[in-house]
């Protein structure tokens, strides 16, 4: 298989779709990586095109709001001179009156040829992939996976590390309802990293550690020793569920404030999937600071959506 | 009009039974049964190397009418019960509206007299319109046949309204029939809670939503002196509080069914809406401790909690699925797994198939007494089959088991001594 930049790459991508980084293979997350580092150069030219895609044609299908990704999204299809549509909806189909599954098929009747798909029930994409000859990229299904979103984490650390195997990354907040710590348990780990989270006890989901990941309750401890933090957003609504009191106690017991983070190691990165909040699971200051990647993710976000609409869209059908 | 089975294994375990016999029956009584009854009846029926036993009788079902007429009617409902071998069934209160009163119960009852299928015993409601708040009247309910009590699909959380419920249930010598959840640890979950919902980021019920419940309810019936039964459990905890309440004296009786004895959690991996339920599929752990329970006999009974959906409910994402799955075509092949895999004993299944049902609602069936009314399930077990949507009565097709290769199917049915089922189909 030959991509745009010319790399020849030895395994085989064989998926229409992408749903999950579960199920994917060490081979299969290292070709996307590999192949989304020799697109990464194509955003930086005078001219941030190529025809990888030409005549092909991709929808977005956001069925919760999301401007970043869907954005990003776009931005990828663009670039490899996909056409892309954008069709957005809020609320269940019970609510619209049409059910997920017409609204799909309506879609695939255009004769697009890759869907990716937000929605807010876990397994939304992993259902449609079942029936609909498009491809289909999840991008973010309920609080099971965002492959996509773990792919360019992964990218992110392994431009700045080099190597995982061996690397510790500690994932800090609201692990129960993260599709993004998810996929980033998965795909860490199947590339060697040691992968800790930390959060309040009610929200680490039930028998997390036979995922292989540690399980920590106090910041300060988990902190130590680490070489990459990966903070995520904490969903203010929360609050009401009775996850945790307030915002001023998360904040105080599990925000990454400077002062925090100078128990961490020198050349710790700071990640977060975005949009932050400041001042709750992070510090201004430490989010525009030195140890911060947080725009890096972004800018990576691209080069990684160019490889999995290439990879799943080029595939032989 | 006399009726002769000859040669089956009878397994009548209220007679303590189980040999080849003849049954004669008359007139819609079993007359007699014996080694080699040698008279002229104006209907035979072969019964060498299949099984005769008093007639099946499933404590819970959803029929779904009135209300919900597009997912199961009483007809499709109690034609789906015939082809699995059940000479009765108890439909829960959960339609719409719910069935509450009287005239809901002389309905339901009607509907299965107009059929001339088997019987059906209707299941009032403990609260209008299952609110939890204000008690049915038991007593209009029982005149208009409602054999038991309960606000299944819903638990009654109010502790008192439960209790009072159970001692004013006394006066009429009705049982009620508790569905167990903790509704606040329930919460939004939609599968059991534990790794496999971590993995798919489902919503989990955590198992002390339902054994946190059986132990208040266990107290409750205790203190009322109240008979309780409780439906559907499937885990290790509810059923080891079970098993030591019942060791203490306490006159609690349980049912589970057959999927919580043949599948676990591992069923919905890929997000599979057809093992979606409430509650939800546990561990091998709690599958196991299913197993010794029906075994040691803490459970009593197998029910099948019949749940018909249509295809269209259930074709969506998981969490926008309704709970259920259908039961009754399945129930007895299923439990004859158990019998081939030496859980259990061949009288030990009809026990818990018709046996305890009759007693837990108190009619007078389950047992081929000279004189008793001739409720008979006749079944070939070592008929194979294979389970498939076009082949099923019900109107829904919303099993698990689709697919499965099945051994073990009832051939003929009788009702108050009316054929309904020969040689596997439905007569009326």
């Amino acid at each position: 298989m030959e991509a745009a930049g010319g790399v020849r790459t030895e395994w085989r991508w064989t998926r229409k779709d992408l749903v999950s980084l579960e199920e994917l293979s060490r081979e299969e997350i290292e070709l996307v990586l590999d192949t989304a580092e020799s697109f990464k150069e194509v955003s930086a030219r005078e001219v941030k095109k190529v025809p990888a895609l030409r005549g092909k044609t991709v929808a977005n299908l956001f069925f919760e709001p999301s401007t970043r990704t869907r954005t990003s999204f776009e931005l990828a299809a663009k670039r490899l001179s996909a056409d892309i549509v954008n069709f957005s909806s809020s609320g269940s189909s019970t609510v619209k009156g049409e059910s997920l599954k017409d609204t799909v098929r309506n879609m695939e009747a255009m004769q697009v040829d890759t869907l990716v798909v937000r929605h807010s029930s876990s397994g939304a994409a992993e259902y449609l992939a079942r029936f609909v000859k498009a491809g289909v990229i999840n991008a973010g299904d309920g609080i099971h996976e965002h492959p996509t979103q773990g792919l360019l984490d992964i990218f992110t650390i392994r431009e700045r590390k080099k190597n995982l195997e061996g690397l510790k990354v500690c994932l800090v907040g609201d692990i129960l309802h993260s599709r993004v710590a998810r996929s980033n348990i998965w795909g860490l780990t199947k590339l060697g990293a040691k992968v800790s989270v930390c959060g309040p006890p009610t929200l680490i989901p039930s028998k997390i550690e036979e995922l292989g990941v540690t399980v920590g309750y106090d910041l300060d401890e988990a902190i130590r020793g680490q070489d990459v933090l990966n903070i995520l957003r904490i969903q203010l609504e929360r609050q009401r569920g009775a996850f945790f009191p307030s915002i001023r106690e998360y904040a105080a017991e599990y925000g990454i404030s400077k002062e925090r983070l100078e128990r961490a190691k020198k050349d710790v990165l700071i990640m977060h999937p975005g949009p932050v909040n400041r001042g709750v699971e992070l510090a201004g200051e430490v989010a525009d600071g030195p140890h911060s990647v947080i725009l890096d993710q972004v800018t990576n976000g691209i080069a990684v959506r160019m490889a999995v609409l290439f990879l799943t869209t080029m595939v032989e059908r | 009009m006399k009726i002769l089975i000859k040669g089956g294994r009878v397994v009548d375990p209220r007679n303590n039974l189980d040999e080849v016999r003849d049954v004669l029956i008359e007139n819609g009584r079993v007359r007699k049964v014996a080694g080699k009854i040698s008279l002229s009846a104006e209907k035979e029926m072969d019964a060498r190397g299949k099984v005769v036993c008093p007639g099946l009788i499933d404590l819970h079902v959803h029929l779904r009418q009135p209300g919900y007429e597009y997912k199961e009617t009483i007809e499709t409902g109690l034609r789906a019960a015939v082809k699995g071998g059940f000479t009765g069934v108890c439909p829960m209160p959960n339609t719409n509206p719910v069935a509450d009163s009287r005239s809901d119960m002389e309905f339901m009852i009607g509907e299965a007299r107009r059929l001339s299928l088997i019987n059906l015993w209707p299941v009032g409601a403990v609260t209008l319109r299952q609110e939890g708040k204000e008690l049915t009247e038991f007593g209009e309910l029982k005149k208009g046949g409602a054999a038991a009590l309960s606000d299944d699909g819903r638990p009654v959380t109010d502790s008192n309204i439960l209790r009072r419920a159970l001692l004013y249930a006394k006066k009429f010598g009705l049982v009620i029939m508790v569905h167990c959840e903790d509704e606040g640890l329930c919460g939004d979950g939609c599968m059991n809670e534990g790794l496999v919902s971590t993995k798919l980021g489902l919503p989990g019920i955590p198992v002390e939503a339902e054994s946190a419940e059986v132990a208040r309810d266990i107290q409750l019936a205790d203190m009322t002196g109240g008979r309780l039964h409780f439906c559907h459990l499937s885990s290790k905890k509810s059923l080891d509080l079970v098993r030591q309440a019942k060791a203490q004296g306490s006159k609690v009786t349980a049912e589970t069914c057959p999927h919580y004895f043949h599948l676990t959690e591992e069923a919905i991996l890929g997000y599979d809406t057809r093992a979606k339920m409430n509650p939800p599929l546990r561990t091998k752990n709690d599958l196991e401790a299913v197993r010794a329970a029906l075994k040691d006999g803490t459970l009593d009974a197998i029910a099948t909690d019949h749940a018909p959906h249509s295809e269209n409910e259930k074709d969506v994402e998981f969490d926008q699925a309704p709970f259920g799955i259908i039961g009754l075509e399945t129930s007895l092949a299923l439990s004859l797994k158990l019998v081939e895999e030496g859980v259990l004993s061949l009288p030990d299944l009809v026990r818990k198939m018709s046996v305890r049902p009759a007693e837990i609602i108190q009619t007078d069936r389950g047992h081929l007494s000279e004189g008793a009314v001739a409720d008979v399930t006749v079944f070939d077990p070592n008929l194979e089959w294979v389970v498939k949507k076009e082949k099923l009565e019900s109107k829904s097709k919303n099993s698990p088991f689709l697919g499965w290769k099945m051994k073990g199917k009832a051939t003929e049915v009788l009702a108050a001594g009316r054929v309904v089922l020969e040689s596997g189909e439905i007569v009326r």
